[in-house]
């Protein structure tokens, strides 16, 4: 607060200064006050939450005069509460959970969707049915009920009480049936017979009142087939008798012989998904797998990419070479080609089929690498399009850093007879990893997340044979929770994924952590406070 | 000694020249290496053949069909891929640039109880890369489309929004690094004269970090270009796609086919990127070194 009281006297805001905040802060609120009822009615209260705390963080911040600074980074503040900070929350939570697809709703939810499934019961009140068909093929049923009452019948339509000879429906023949309704025309036995297979499929009427036909004779009122008991805290199916109790570990309905009602509802299942993560034999195997070549990726891709940047780098260090600015620009092309496009480029040039590499090495050795085939080939494949990626940024960070090594070291060291070996390992290395390193930390960071190359790239394939869920042999961590929640075949097991997805924050907080440490930059932010 | 003298300096001029020839070998292959698939990928785009077995590195009957063809399927909008792309990145960057410098100004000039803290724990916290948050994301925006339609899921705003997530974070901390670096002395003379917090902000401080708000903005605008995970799960349909997605879809399991078209497609889509470069270029590195020694 030293800012302020500095300033106290002879500062103070303009009045409109005053009306400006208040207009813009009324705005915010009235914006929120509007949108807000219709959340709560939605009963979308984490979004509730949400609005609530942002809106009244701004208008604390801008109202009390102690929190003058955080104006100037509310914005930020707001869109971070919004997008990191609440999903960071939520992937936590979900993680914790069985949220998956099958496993989405709540317990009440799953309860009412069961509640509007109808079947077809055996006996009860029936009715005679006539069926009558379009030249198009829509059906109508002309419906006579047990006590003589008659109603007409459309799919998706409600069913009507009716006469012949009414409104668009025909006059009656002999036996009381009326000839045609609307443009549809009555159907004989044989014709019903032959468009049975489509009658039998349709259901007349609207929810709760729908028609499905029986026999050849029957039409019946179809009935809910599953009913909710709160006592016995379970769903009884009116069909069979089948009793399937609420099984709140699983999140389903589960009957004597194990049988599951779909959907599933969602619940707490504490650690098992990291459980089942270390466990299951299934599981385990590929994981490790996964999470094996995820390090050797990131540490490979930075070790490669060092080497040919720094080579490069110490190649060009003399400033008396010609033309060392010209080559320098063509060597960080890669750098300035956006990278989804350089690694979908790559992939067709390795194509096995018509990619130039591998049509060439094929036409003078006869053989060519099967990048995409192959799990080593295709690992050995992402390692070198993200070496041709990441080189330049290696580059140019040496040399800036070769710069700053004093010449005088290296005179020193060549009086005491040392050659161009000892003095690469001796001084220019050490030297420069104390500079650069924090930065190849960082990228180790960033590839350990650099779903593009390996997703774009080759989807992560090979495909591993024989796990539950698919997994490539060239996927990492990344790519494989992207799978599982948003590619794979089964559907999305988002409890699963949130669970590898703190594992991978925790990984990157470590490193992050070191890094902060080894950059001393904690003690920085300490300083300047 | 003096013959022994001459033999030295023919051995050291022997392996000067060894060093020239063994420095132009390495040119040669390392720029061969660099551009070669760019130069595969523009000889590819003026091929009409669209047969990569027989491509040659000069097409015997050059044309611009493939363009005509990527730029002329409504099926695949291209050009709009490219203007979505370009909106996208644009607003991501300049207003991303300015919630970071706000927020640098407060950190860097003003003096208040937990600053340290909220510097650390937004530093920690953008640690946690939101795009693995994806499902919590989708969700989100699915909900948010019922109450603002216009920042829900498959819209520009609801994406941009989600980038902006991450506006302040290790750049606002770059950022407090170079406003700190202007002397204060220039603040406080403004001050007596009766500047507001928001004059010595926008006259004084702005124009002097100029360069690094810059650089920001322009690594900003690469990063949101090449982005294509959170774009591929929160667009839906094609006339929304961003180029990465589109060229990314576009291309799925039909290589054979479409490989000049797709040629055609990255070659524009980079372009812009290149020539931002190569502006930048002096820039960017500078920034990088600097990044670099700063840490």
């Amino acid at each position: 607060m030293r800012r302020r009281t500095q300033t106290q006297q002879g500062f103070t805001y303009s009045l409109s200064a005053i009306l400006f905040r208040l207009f813009g802060l009324a705005v915010i609120d009235a914006f929120a006050l509007w949108i807000l009822p219709q959340m709560i009615h939605d009963r979308v209260w984490y979004l509730v939450v949400l609005l609530v705390v942002i809106t009244l963080g701004i208008n604390i911040i801008f109202l009390k005069e102690e929190y003058y600074p955080l104006r100037w980074m509310s914005p930020g503040l707001a869109l971070m509460i919004l997008m990191v900070v609440y999903p960071l929350v939520f992937t936590v939570y979900t993680a914790f959970t069985n949220y998956s697809d099958g496993h989405i709703l709540t317990k009440q939810q799953v309860i009412q969707v069961l509640s509007q499934r109808l079947y077809l019961p055996e006996g009860g009140e029936s009715y005679r049915w006539t069926a009558y068909r379009s030249e198009d093929g829509r059906y109508a049923l002309w419906l006579v009920a047990p006590d003589g009452r008659t109603f007409v019948a459309f799919p998706g339509e409600p069913i009507q009480p009716a006469d012949p000879g009414q409104g668009d429906i025909g006059p009656a023949d002999e036996q009381g049936t009326p000839t045609h309704i609307r443009d549809l025309r009555r159907l004989d036995r044989i014709q019903v017979i032959r468009y049975l297979p489509d009658l039998e499929k349709l259901e007349f009427g609207t929810p709760p009142h729908v028609l499905k036909i029986r026999s050849l004779d029957e039409a019946a009122a179809l009935q809910p087939r599953y009913v909710y008991d709160p006592q016995q805290d379970a769903i009884v199916d009116q069909q069979t008798g089948k009793v399937y109790r609420a099984d709140d570990r699983r999140g389903s309905f589960v009957a004597e012989d194990g049988e599951a009602l779909t959907p599933g509802y969602q619940v707490f299942i504490g650690a098992a998904n990291f459980q089942r993560l270390f466990r299951s034999p299934a599981l385990r195997g590929p994981f490790l797998k996964v999470f094996l070549w995820t390090i050797l990726f990131a540490a490979g891709t930075v070790l490669t990419t060092f080497a040919l940047g720094l080579f490069l780098a110490l190649v060009y260090n003399d400033p008396s070479i010609r033309g060392r600015k010209v080559i320098r620009s063509f060597l960080i092309v890669p750098y300035t080609v956006p990278s989804f496009i350089s690694i979908l480029v790559w992939r067709g040039l390795m194509n096995p089929h018509i990619g130039v590499i591998n049509t060439t090495l094929e036409k003078f050795i006869g053989w060519a690498p099967p990048w995409f085939s192959s799990p080593t080939w295709a690992k050995i494949g992402v390692l070198l399009v993200n070496l041709w990626l990441g080189y330049p940024y290696m580059m140019l960070i040496s040399t800036g850093a070769l710069q700053a090594i004093p010449e005088d070291l290296y005179e020193a060291a060549e009086i005491d007879g040392a050659g161009m070996w000892q003095k690469f390992w001796t001084i220019t290395l050490p030297l420069l990893l104390v500079s650069v390193g924090p930065l190849l930390i960082s990228s180790f960071a960033f590839n350990f997340n650099n779903w593009n190359v390996i997703y774009l790239f080759n989807r992560g394939g090979p495909p591993m044979p024989g796990t539950p869920t698919p997994v490539g042999h060239t996927d990492i961590l990344v790519t494989y929770t992207y799978r599982l929640a948003f590619a794979s075949g089964g559907g999305g097991d988002y409890g699963y994924a949130s669970a590898i997805t703190i594992i991978i924050f925790l990984i990157v907080a470590t490193i992050t952590y070191f890094q902060f440490r080894y950059t001393r930059m904690w003690e920085e932010i300490s300083e300047n406070v | 000694m003096s013959r022994n003298l001459g033999g030295l300096l023919a051995s050291k001029r022997r392996q000067r020249h060894l060093i020239t020839l063994g420095r132009v070998i390495v040119s040669i292959l390392a720029i061969a290496y660099a551009v070669f698939p760019v130069l595969w990928i523009a000889s590819a785009s003026f091929d009409p053949r669209n047969s990569l077995a027989q491509q040659r590195l000069i097409p015997p009957n050059a044309s611009l069909e493939n363009y005509r063809a990527l730029l002329n399927n409504p099926l695949q909008p291209f050009p709009r891929w490219m203007l979505n792309s370009i909106k996208v990145s644009l607003i991501t960057s300049v207003l991303a640039v300015i919630i970071s410098a706000l927020a640098a100004y407060a950190f860097s000039r003003f003096h208040f109880r937990g600053r340290r803290s909220l510097l650390l724990t937004i530093l920690l916290v953008q640690v946690f890369p939101n795009f693995l948050a994806m499902v919590a994301i989708f969700l989100l925006l699915q909900q948010i489309k019922n109450y603002i339609p216009s920042l829900g899921l498959n819209t520009h705003g609801g994406l941009i929004l989600v980038y902006l997530g991450g506006a302040l974070g290790i750049n606002t901390w770059l950022m407090k690094g170079f406003f700190d670096a202007v002397p204060r002395d220039l603040d406080e003379s403004a001050r007596i004269d009766g500047a507001s917090d928001w004059q010595v902000f926008w006259r004084i401080i702005f124009p002097l970090v100029r360069p690094i708000l810059a650089v920001v903005g322009v690594l900003t605008f690469i990063g949101t270009y090449s982005e294509v995970l959170l774009a591929s799960v929160l667009l839906r349909s094609k006339e929304n796609f961003t180029l990465a997605v589109g060229l990314w879809q576009l291309i799925e399991g039909q290589y054979t086919q479409k490989w000049g078209i797709f040629a055609a497609g990255a070659l524009i889509g980079a372009i812009p990127i290149m020539i931002l470069y190569l502006i930048a270029q002096d820039w960017i590195i500078g920034g990088l070194t600097q990044g670099a020694v700063k840490g």
